[in-house]
């Protein structure tokens, strides 16, 4: 696109500031710190995919001839578990926060820098304790850890599991923690919270979540550990405890985590349907505000998951009507993200094929949730392979495919390189073909009442499961294909620009890769955020 | 091409099929719509030049309340619906046959109220509503027939009830559907609907063993309940019998029907629920009976429902139906 402004070999920025391990492992900016959760988040992935391929293999034939049983049910744990805690909780936030809220907000570095390092550290040992528990001693319990399965009758090592979530759950609260204090004390002159970009509006809601929620999971899985070790009685109901308030625990925190999950996905795709609209987002506070009423409806849904537990009606009732509330703000981000490209300039850039293939997904995965939070229907199709197809909409079309673009749109930015085109509209193409072919026939098995985690199953599913495998194949390769070219474009890939996209936003004023110091003068503020239309570029003045 | 519905064999399933169809018209219009508007916005206004810029357009207050109240309002008619069905579903009728359920890892033992005991099968005649009284004897499990569009949690600790119709005969899938331990996808079935014909000559085929309720009344002896609850003047605990389905009078001042739930927890858990009048002395009975054998007790007590009640007997105000269904905090 741009030729590139300065030879950046000769300059001095974050990447080349200082070499060695030390220098890495040491660091406390935030732009390195992304780079260390990017190493660590996709390791996990590829681990959890890994399970995920063999899961798929497995349930190629109706038969459990792959795998014991027992094996099967740790496999699928791995999955969860990895994909679940280590890499969509910490995923976005970690890398692409981490990296994009001092730069957007003209700040040198996030509030508390040392505390961002611990937290990087945190997620590292929890992430690589559960990795060794789950491979090493094996958990079968699903990430779920329903009691009192988990607390009486399941082998393996629930308890070092829980540990390696506790200790990650310390990086998510100090995170969220971070981020909220960044954005209150540390944004430049001019830069109030209505030309706040949006990505930081959606990173701001998380935080909240983050802190509010995870102590809860903290407890709860304490508690689960607690009664595996001290036979406490909390959760069993031979000693006159409760299994189903271990659900009501478990889904306080983890219904809100889904939101940990996607509202940072959302946050992505409101700055890339702009930048490549070159248009102002429309309804800029309807989606700040959204992203804020989202965080705090998901608190009031937990109840969802449990309308078949036993629960009583009328609670069922208040869970039904509340979990539909969240929609409301979920389809007022999507109409003004579709209205953003009302009369655009619209670049088909490999950012914008993932943010428009989010815009399909996520809609497509948040009605078929609607669905759920119908009492008379969820009845059905609770635990089967239709909750399995609609939440992977939500986490693998949704997060994913926003991760996938944002870290495409900021490439340049994070590495100083461009990506290939041609090789990245690919491979965008292959992950969206995949994605659909592997998760769309499971809503089919689903309501045909494939349970989930089914080691084996009838005969009769076994054509939506083998189309299932067969996209899943798909889906590998087209996450393989990025994971090449980025390593390849770090080395070999062309220069990139200070702004290759022509975009506004200040991470966009300074060099690709920013220096160390982010700025070399702190960026005052004067408009409003995204604003193609009067001038190409919010001033930077020193 | 695959089938996309399962059979339709229970009075629920027209319901929930047809509540699915809505659903799945409004995604797929919404869908369209979304995606539609995506594709020919991006193709109609794309980047002809690299220096092009976009038109203005105004932001519509309008618009942004249209675009929430449109959903809000269909989100209202979903809910009204889904919890239409979700009432029919949690609301036994009063003429239910009564199957006891018992879940363990990795088995579904089910008993007919005259004996009957079944491995992973359950016959049940059609057009008669079945009503489930289910425990489990270790983890969570969950009874699930796709045919019926029906499924509930077997919680450990307490009963689970729940009913459902047949109205189609045929062979169906029973699924255990909340995840049990290793064998969980082996703890599967088939739930048999017959014709009435058919359903008596299948009960008449059989050999049954004792009643639940017989079987029920030799454990009461043999757990020496009779010793207080007999029916002899000043008996330490109240009578049982005509006490299924009244209402009682507790110590605590609460009043509660005596149904199922109520009970389990008067064996495993008396003085929670302890009766007016008497004193806290009955012990625990937690974990000396199976869920098996509490649910031939409470067969048993059932059973006593209509006998006469003796001297202080505990009913105190005359309940409404028997039927009718507790709903659990």
């Amino acid at each position: 696109m741009s030729t590139p402004t300065a030879t950046p070999s000769q300059r001095v920025d974050y990447l080349n500031a200082s070499y060695g391990v030390k220098s890495w492992l040491l660091t406390t900016d935030h732009k390195r710190i992304a780079i260390l959760y990017l190493i660590g988040i996709t390791f996990f992935f590829a681990i959890g995919g890994l399970a995920a391929a063999l899961i798929r293999l497995e349930l190629l034939t109706p038969a459990g001839d792959v795998f014991q049983a027992e094996m099967y049910n740790r496999i699928f744990t791995t999955h969860g578990v990895m994909m679940v805690f280590f890499f969509m909780i910490p995923g976005i936030p970690g890398v692409l926060g981490n990296f994009l809220i001092p730069l957007m907000i003209g700040a040198k570095d996030v509030a508390f820098p040392r505390l961002n390092l611990l937290s990087w550290y945190l997620f590292a040992i929890g992430g690589l304790t559960a990795l060794w528990a789950v491979v090493h001693g094996g958990v079968d319990t699903g990430w779920t850890f329903y009691t009192p399965y988990s607390t009486v009758y399941a082998n393996g090592w629930v308890v070092v599991t829980a540990v390696g979530i506790f200790i990650s759950g310390f990086s998510s609260i100090l995170t969220g923690l971070n981020f909220l204090v960044t954005l209150h004390t540390m944004r430049a002159p001019g830069m109030t919270w209505m030309r706040l970009p949006l990505f930081c509006w959606g990173m701001y809601a998380t935080g909240i979540i983050q802190i509010l929620g995870t102590p809860v999971i903290a407890i709860t899985l304490l508690l689960v550990a607690a009664e595996r070790i001290f036979h406490l009685g909390v959760f069993d109901p031979a000693q006159g405890g409760d299994p189903v308030l271990f659900q009501h625990l478990f889904w306080f925190y983890s219904h809100p985590a889904v939101y940990i999950m996607i509202l940072p996905a959302m946050a992505v795709i409101s700055e890339l349907v702009t930048a490549f609209s070159r248009k102002p987002i429309f309804g800029y506070k309807f989606i700040a505000a959204s992203s804020v009423a989202i965080a705090v409806l998901s608190f009031l849904v937990w109840g969802h998951h449990m309308f078949v537990s036993g629960q009583s009606v009328y609670a069922g009732l208040v869970f039904s009507i509340l979990s539909f509330m969240v929609a409301i703000p979920s389809a007022i981000k999507v109409f003004n993200w579709t209205a953003t490209l009302y009369k655009g300039s619209v670049s088909y850039q490999t950012p914008l094929l993932y943010a428009l293939g989010f815009i399909g997904l996520f809609t497509f995965g948040g009605l078929t949730g609607l669905m759920l939070a119908t009492l008379g229907l969820d009845v059905h199709v609770h635990d089967t392979y239709f909750i399995v197809a609609h939440f992977h909409y939500i986490m693998v079309g949704g997060t994913i495919m926003a991760y996938l673009g944002g870290l495409h749109y900021w490439w340049p930015k994070i590495s100083g390189k461009l990506y290939p085109e041609y090789w990245s509209r690919v491979s965008a193409w292959v992950i969206f073909i995949g994605f659909n072919l592997t998760f769309f026939p499971q809503f089919i098995v689903g309501y045909l009442g494939m349970p989930r985690r089914y080691h084996a199953y009838p005969e009769e599913f076994q054509v939506l499961n083998v189309m299932s495998t067969a996209g899943a194949s798909i889906l590998g390769i087209g996450y393989v294909i990025p994971l090449i070219y980025f390593v390849y474009s770090m080395r070999y890939g062309k220069d990139a620009a200070d702004n290759p996209w022509g975009a506004t936003g200040l991470e966009w004023q300074t060099p690709s890769p920013p220096p160390t110091e982010n700025f070399p003068d702190t960026p005052v503020v004067t408009g409003r955020p995204y604003d193609y239309l009067t001038g190409r570029e919010e001033e930077a003045v020193g | 091409m695959p089938q996309l519905f399962p059979p339709e064999a229970s009075s629920f399933a027209g319901h929930v099929d047809a509540l699915y169809i809505f659903l799945i018209l409004v995604t797929a219009f919404f869908s369209l719509l979304i995606g539609t508007l995506v594709v020919v916005f991006a193709i109609k206004f794309h980047r002809k030049s690299p220096d092009e810029v976009a038109t203005e357009v105004h932001e519509s207050g309008l618009l942004e309340i249209v675009w929430t109240v449109i959903p809000f309002g269909l989100v209202l008619v979903m809910f009204a619906w889904g919890a239409s069905v979700y009432f029919r579903l949690s609301r036994p009728p009063a003429n239910a046959l009564d199957i006891y359920v018992t879940a363990k890892q990795w088995m579904w033992k089910l008993q007919h109220t005259d004996g009957h005991r079944e491995m992973n099968e359950l016959h049940v005649p059609v057009g008669v509503p079945v009503r489930l009284t289910m425990a489990s004897e270790d983890v969570i499990h969950s009874f699930y027939v796709p045919a019926f569009r029906f499924k509930r949690d077997v919680v450990p600790g307490r009963f689970s009830t729940a009913w459902f119709e047949a109205t189609k005969p045929g062979k169906y899938h029973l699924f255990c559907a909340e995840f049990c331990g290793t064998r969980h996808s082996n703890m599967i079935g088939w739930v048999y609907v017959m014709k009435p014909a058919d359903y008596q000559a299948w009960l008449a085929g059989g050999v049954p063993g004792e009643t639940l309720a017989a079987a029920g009344a030799k454990r009461f002896i043999e757990h020496q309940c009779n010793t207080c609850h007999g029916d002899q003047p000043g008996a330490r605990g109240p009578s049982l019998n005509g006490l299924f389905g009244k209402q009682v009078q507790l110590a605590n001042g609460r009043t509660v029907l005596a149904d199922e739930s109520y009970i389990r927890e008067s064996i495993v858990n008396p003085q929670a629920v302890l009766t007016a009048g008497y004193q806290p002395i009955m012990p625990t009975f937690q974990g000396l009976i199976s869920e098996e054998g509490l649910l031939q007790l409470v067969a048993y007590i059932k059973s006593l429902a209509s006998a006469p009640p003796a001297g202080a007997a505990a009913s105190a105000a005359p309940a409404p139906t028997p039927e009718r269904k507790t709903i659990r905090p």
